[in-house]
């Protein structure tokens, strides 16, 4: 047990910090590096308590696709120099402090609302129908309750993913003239006459092409 | 305490008798490689240093040890060293989980196909942090096109190896395996196979989707600032990824270590031999495809995978459930 509980204070220590450093840190692109860390130490203690599927999910989707996109924009937008104007005033629109003291103190009380509800966990627990056995894997008992006692709040939530998604293009899409776009099958069904004209030039005056 | 040291010293063992043969083996492909490109263009191919030029690699990652490790002035330091670092060991941490026979793999992990997908996935991060920290115009643009690209082709290898899960019921790649030994998937899911191979290619920034490291267009991409020993690190990395994602290809589809029939001359050559051979196969497949396929254009890519990978598999998905569905086939039942 020893073992086991030196990684946990290691992963833990790992997490709090790297979580510390993504506010701390001066450069964005640190920052998000250290988001990622943090979600790597998240997805290791995961795996640590046995949750290994949804360990591995937190890698594959938040540091396999959530962070790369977080990267890219980051990377894109240069908002290095922005940063730490947000703080300040010198910014037109005034600084983010208060929005983001409000967002934090409902975010706090959230939590003291969830960890004192941990407090009745054992009640809690045997109120579930679900009965938990350690023979089972657990992507095989996750799967059993996903997929038949809550089937219809899992397709609630990816109807609402798919309305964001297609919320974000219709968002982002804009209609722009003169893009050239490759159609396969109206290359391959070109036939020669198409391309190839024959004519008849005079003398001197040469052949007017595109008329 | 005395345990905890006998643990730790079996696995390290473990471990290393693991990871040498995988370096020497990426030593080794990637002269073979060289030497199939050479010979679909009527070359020769290195064949000076040692028997049929075998120790090629070695000579060059002599080379590279001994040439100097040039770090941008205007780079940032430490991401720049780390991100070939984080290739590497990304490629290797991998293997711990490939099964080479029964019984025979490191860590036999309930998930061990997601781990999978986990690692390759994270595999980009690499050379996002190579082309960002090199602070210079090509390697950003080759690194940008590199997670693009890489992301987009992620999502159809994921919809595939759904596919292959699907015919299993299980995440353990040895009960993806075994449940092979009858017939392996890539009979009845043939055109998997095929998309599967295709978006290796891109998950590896193989030719013909090497667009990261187009050297008419990006110098090198990513690679253009490192030098020596750190870039030996990328082209190693690059290669074990190789590797790992034709001996992923032979274990969802090829049967991993089973022989292709269960009959006496077959069935006497150990397993590891069996996985082997198919892992070289594939390698040969992927060699050829870039001796022969011309560099495919970014929106190609592109459109590639978004709009004909990923339609089609997620078609491939809803057809392998309904046909298992209605031949009560389900596995896990």
């Amino acid at each position: 047990m020893i073992a086991h509980s030196v990684f946990f204070y290691i992963f833990s220590l790992i997490a709090i910090v790297s979580a510390v450093m993504v506010t701390v840190s001066k450069n964005t692109v640190h920052s998000v590096f250290f988001l990622i860390l943090d979600f790597i130490s998240i997805s290791c203690l995961f795996i640590m308590i046995g949750a290994e599927f949804l360990g591995m999910i937190m890698l594959i989707v938040y540091v396999g696709a959530v962070a790369v996109l977080f990267l890219f924009v980051v990377m894109m937008l240069n908002v290095a120099e922005q940063k730490g104007q947000w703080f300040s005033s010198r910014w037109d629109g005034g600084t983010h402090i208060p929005v983001g003291l409000l967002v934090s103190l409902i975010i706090f009380f959230e939590l003291i609302i969830v960890i004192g509800g941990w407090k009745y966990k054992p009640d809690l627990l045997n109120s579930l129908s679900i009965n938990i056995s350690n023979e089972v894997t657990n992507t095989r008992s996750i799967g059993n309750v996903l997929y038949t006692d809550y089937i219809l709040l899992f397709q609630i939530s990816g109807m609402i993913l798919l309305v964001a998604m297609i919320g974000a293009i219709v968002l982002t899409y804009r209609e722009r003239a003169g893009v050239k776009r490759q159609s396969y099958v109206k290359q391959i069904s070109r036939e020669r006459d198409e391309g190839v004209d024959l004519v008849e030039a005079e003398r001197n005056k040469g052949v007017k092409i595109d008329a | 305490m005395d345990s905890y040291f006998s643990i730790l010293f079996t696995e390290v063992y473990k471990i290393l008798f693991l990871l040498v043969p995988v370096l020497v083996s990426v030593a080794m492909i990637v002269w073979l490689d060289r030497r199939v490109w050479a010979f679909v263009q009527k070359r020769r191919g290195p064949n000076v240093v040692g028997p049929f030029g075998l120790f090629q690699s070695l000579a060059d990652a002599l080379k590279y040890i001994f040439k100097e490790i040039i770090i941008p002035a205007s780079s940032n330091k430490l991401v720049f060293v780390l991100a070939p670092v984080v290739t590497m060991t990304l490629a290797l941490i991998s293997w711990a989980v490939i099964p080479f026979g029964e019984d025979f793999v490191l860590a036999d992990i309930n998930v061990g196909i997601l781990y999978l997908f986990a690692v390759s996935s994270l595999g980009v991060y690499g050379i996002i942090m190579g082309g960002w920290a090199s602070n210079s115009k090509y390697p950003f643009l080759g690194a940008i096109r590199s997670a693009a690209q890489m992301v987009s082709y992620e999502v159809s290898i994921g919809v595939i190896i759904i596919n292959v899960l699907l015919c299993v019921g299980s995440l353990n790649l040895s009960d993806i395996v075994m449940a092979q030994q009858n017939l392996w998937f890539v009979i009845p899911l043939f055109p998997m196979f095929v998309i599967f191979f295709i978006s290796a290619l891109a998950e590896t920034n193989r030719p013909p989707f090497d667009l990261p490291e187009a050297e008419a267009e990006l110098v090198a991409g990513y690679q253009t600032e490192y030098s020596g020993m750190m870039y030996a690190m990328f082209w190693l990395g690059e290669y074990a990824n190789i590797l790992l994602m034709c001996a992923m290809g032979s274990i969802l589809f090829l049967g991993g270590w089973l022989s292709p029939i269960d009959v006496f001359p077959f069935n006497a050559i150990p397993g590891p031999f069996w996985l082997i051979f198919k892992v070289l196969f594939l390698f040969i497949l992927f060699a050829l495809v870039k001796a022969t396929v011309p560099r495919y254009r970014y929106d190609q890519l592109m459109k590639l995978g978004w709009k004909i990978f990923l339609p089609f598999s997620l078609f491939y998905v809803v057809l392998t459930s309904s046909f298992l569905l209605y031949f009560d086939l389900l596995p896990g039942k």
